[in-house]
């Protein structure tokens, strides 16, 4: 008798358990719904819609936030039980030579990445936006690197870094006579050489926004100038750049985040000694992400994270502070 | 910020700018300027041009720097795609890419569309609190994110890989700033016809921000795409390696091979430049879009 009922129950169709659940709180809440005015039953629908990406914004973005400032107080390896370490995990970082030279490197891909890139894409797109013939040909071959993917890039890169005989840049240093580059190899050399495949990814889509903004610029200050009898220097200097500064103060900032998180072209170009030679290359997200995934550091690796998000904070409100001023 | 498109929203070239104004009779300086730019524009190629020259050739000519293979092969895609993993890898990346695009479209416009459209009690509040995590770097979300994926038991699966992304600040930005553009009148229109509010979403508003919707999804599938960190954290397993990850796996496995390493690298570029070729148009309007109005 009991063994039948049990059957009976596994019979029926998986949904009517479903139903049996959800059915009354559904039911329920229809209910109240159908008695609101037309006003309240407008933020009903406001709130169903966000109630799914609120529940996402708070479990996948504020709470791990909160977690990361707050494993940076904790030491932690993953294995044994969080102990709180209060700032000591900063403390030891402000003792570490490493992360001195890691701050270094990453401010080093800053300073140059942003000015270089920014002058180059500038001064191609103030031309391309001149050239009438093949403009669109010309704009896809210098947007097409931007397109492509960093981790196959670097490998490329990495290639054409090689010494001879297998090198390009190298094999084309022999056949002008001049003396063959260590590139990768050295100290001094890997960080540039690291990041000029970045600034290369990057110009495309530089050049397309200030092409985008010198358009934006209205015809008439042109003719105005060409009135007052100006010369190109003069109107370069005194209308396009002035007028240009949103697009600017735009790009500034964008790139100087990009260049400050740098990771997957030193990663791809240095995997036999990330970071290497002697963490000449190293920025600081590759420190991350060795504490926190090779170390199993984990409140040590937050407090560098800490470090990464001050870091990006501050020079975006210098940037901003400053740009805007002028 | 200021961007004009003209009317067909197109960056047709000598519209504006400067070059109305420049207009000049061809002269010497300005067939040297054009060639300059053409010439830059073939050295900023050159390095996918040597990726896939060296990707078609045999090992012996790897060193030599003629651009175009004296006996061109497919040897090395055989190989490479005989292996199996890179097929996998980018039926991986296709379906985290896809999938992460979709949820992005669906959910970044719904947020940016009741943010608004719709008056209520806390908006504000909301849109700040949405817009503020533009600031959190996602390198300082990886810990956290890893440390929930283990205990949700997410470490290499798709989900796991997708999770961080499902949703973007920038995207819901984005379309709040597009969904103003809409008049209210044709909200209000449909309302008296009798629809309800998803209804009125999703067949009144939404085509009417189309532009803005691909501009969006080309940003998250391209980003998504080429996605390196967290993929590289949260899996393990080869089996579920994204594109990129698996091709710093291959390269590193084939050390002096370059030929292969190439192959590799050209597998994972060339879709997306074959993509490119037939969108290039909505490709870089997107981007304009989504760059300045983001």
């Amino acid at each position: 008798m009991l063994a039948q009922d049990r059957n009976r129950q596994i019979d029926r169709p998986a949904t009517h358990r479903v139903w049996r659940t959800v059915g009354f709180p559904i039911w329920l809440y229809l209910s109240w719904y159908r008695s609101r005015t037309i006003r309240q039953k407008r933020v009903v629908w406001a709130w169903t819609f966000l109630s799914v990406p609120l529940l996402f914004y708070v479990v996948i973005r504020f709470y791990p936030t909160a977690d990361a400032f707050w494993l940076s107080l904790h030491d932690w390896n993953l294995l044994s039980d969080m102990e709180w370490a209060g700032m000591s995990n900063f403390g030891r970082l402000a003792a570490d030579p490493e992360f001195w030279q890691v701050f270094w490197n990453t401010f080093q891909y800053l300073l140059l990445g942003t000015p270089i890139s920014l002058v180059i894409a500038f001064t191609i797109a103030y031309y391309l936006d001149q050239v009438r013939f093949m403009h669109g040909f010309i704009r896809a071959l210098y947007f097409l690197p931007f397109l492509t993917t960093a981790v196959a890039m670097a490998w490329v890169w990495r290639w054409f870094y090689q010494p001879v005989p297998v090198g390009v840049f190298n094999n084309i240093l022999a056949e002008l006579g001049i003396a063959q580059q260590p590139f990768l190899r050295s100290t001094s050399q890997a960080l540039p050489s690291v990041l000029a495949p970045a600034i290369w990814a990057g110009l495309g889509f530089q050049v397309i926004i200030f092409l985008a903004g010198l358009r934006a610029i209205p015809q008439s200050y042109y003719e105005a100038a060409r009135i007052d009898g100006v010369s190109r220097l003069t109107i370069l200097w005194e209308i396009t750049i002035p007028l240009l500064k949103p697009t600017i103060v735009f790009l500034v900032v964008f790139s100087s985040i990009g260049f400050l998180r740098i990771f997957d072209h030193v990663f791809n170009m240095t995997t036999n000694d990330p970071g290497g030679p002697l963490n000449s290359t190293e920025p600081l997200v590759l420190m991350i992400y060795d504490t926190a995934f090779n170390g199993f550091q984990m409140g040590y690796a937050a407090a560098q994270t800490v470090v990464l998000f001050l870091v990006l904070l501050v020079v975006s409100l210098i940037q901003l502070r400053i740009l805007r001023d002028r | 910020m200021t961007a004009t498109l003209d009317a067909a929203g197109r960056l047709g070239a000598g519209e504006g700018g400067t070059a109305r104004f420049f207009r000049t009779p061809i002269r010497p300086g300005r067939i040297v300027m054009w060639t300059l730019l053409f010439l830059g524009g073939i050295t900023m190629v050159m390095p996918i041009v040597f990726m896939l020259s060296t990707s078609l050739k045999y090992p012996h000519e790897v060193f030599d720097l003629s651009l175009i293979p004296q006996e061109p092969t497919l040897e090395n895609y055989i190989y490479v795609l005989e292996d199996g993993r890179f097929f996998r890898w980018f039926i991986n990346s296709l379906l985290i890419a896809t999938a992460t695009t979709l949820s992005c479209v669906f959910f970044d416009s719904l947020v940016g569309y009741v943010l608004c459209k719709f008056k209520f009690r806390g908006r504000y509040i909301i849109f700040i609190a949405i817009l503020s995590t533009l600031m959190i770097p996602t390198e300082m979300l990886v810990i956290p994110w890893y440390l929930m994926a283990q205990s949700f038991g997410w470490l290499d699966t798709y989900w796991g890989i997708m999770f961080p992304g499902m949703m973007t600040a920038f995207g819901t930005f984005l379309m709040k700033q597009f969904f103003e553009t809409v008049p209210d009148d044709f909200l209000e229109a449909a309302r008296i016809d009798g629809m309800n509010e998803f209804q009125i979403w999703w067949s009144i508003a939404m085509p009417l921000v189309t532009p803005a919707l691909s501009a969006l999804a080309i940003f998250i599938f391209l980003g998504n795409w080429t996605a390196f960190i967290w993929p590289l954290i949260v899996t393990t397993d080869s089996n579920l390696y994204t594109l990129p990850v698996g091709l710093t796996t291959f390269s590193v496995e084939q050390q002096i091979d370059w030929e292969l390493i190439m192959t590799g690298a050209s597998l994972a570029t060339i879709p997306t430049l074959l993509v490119f070729l037939f969108f290039q148009r909505y490709i870089i309007r997107g981007v304009v879009l989504a760059g300045l109005k983001g």
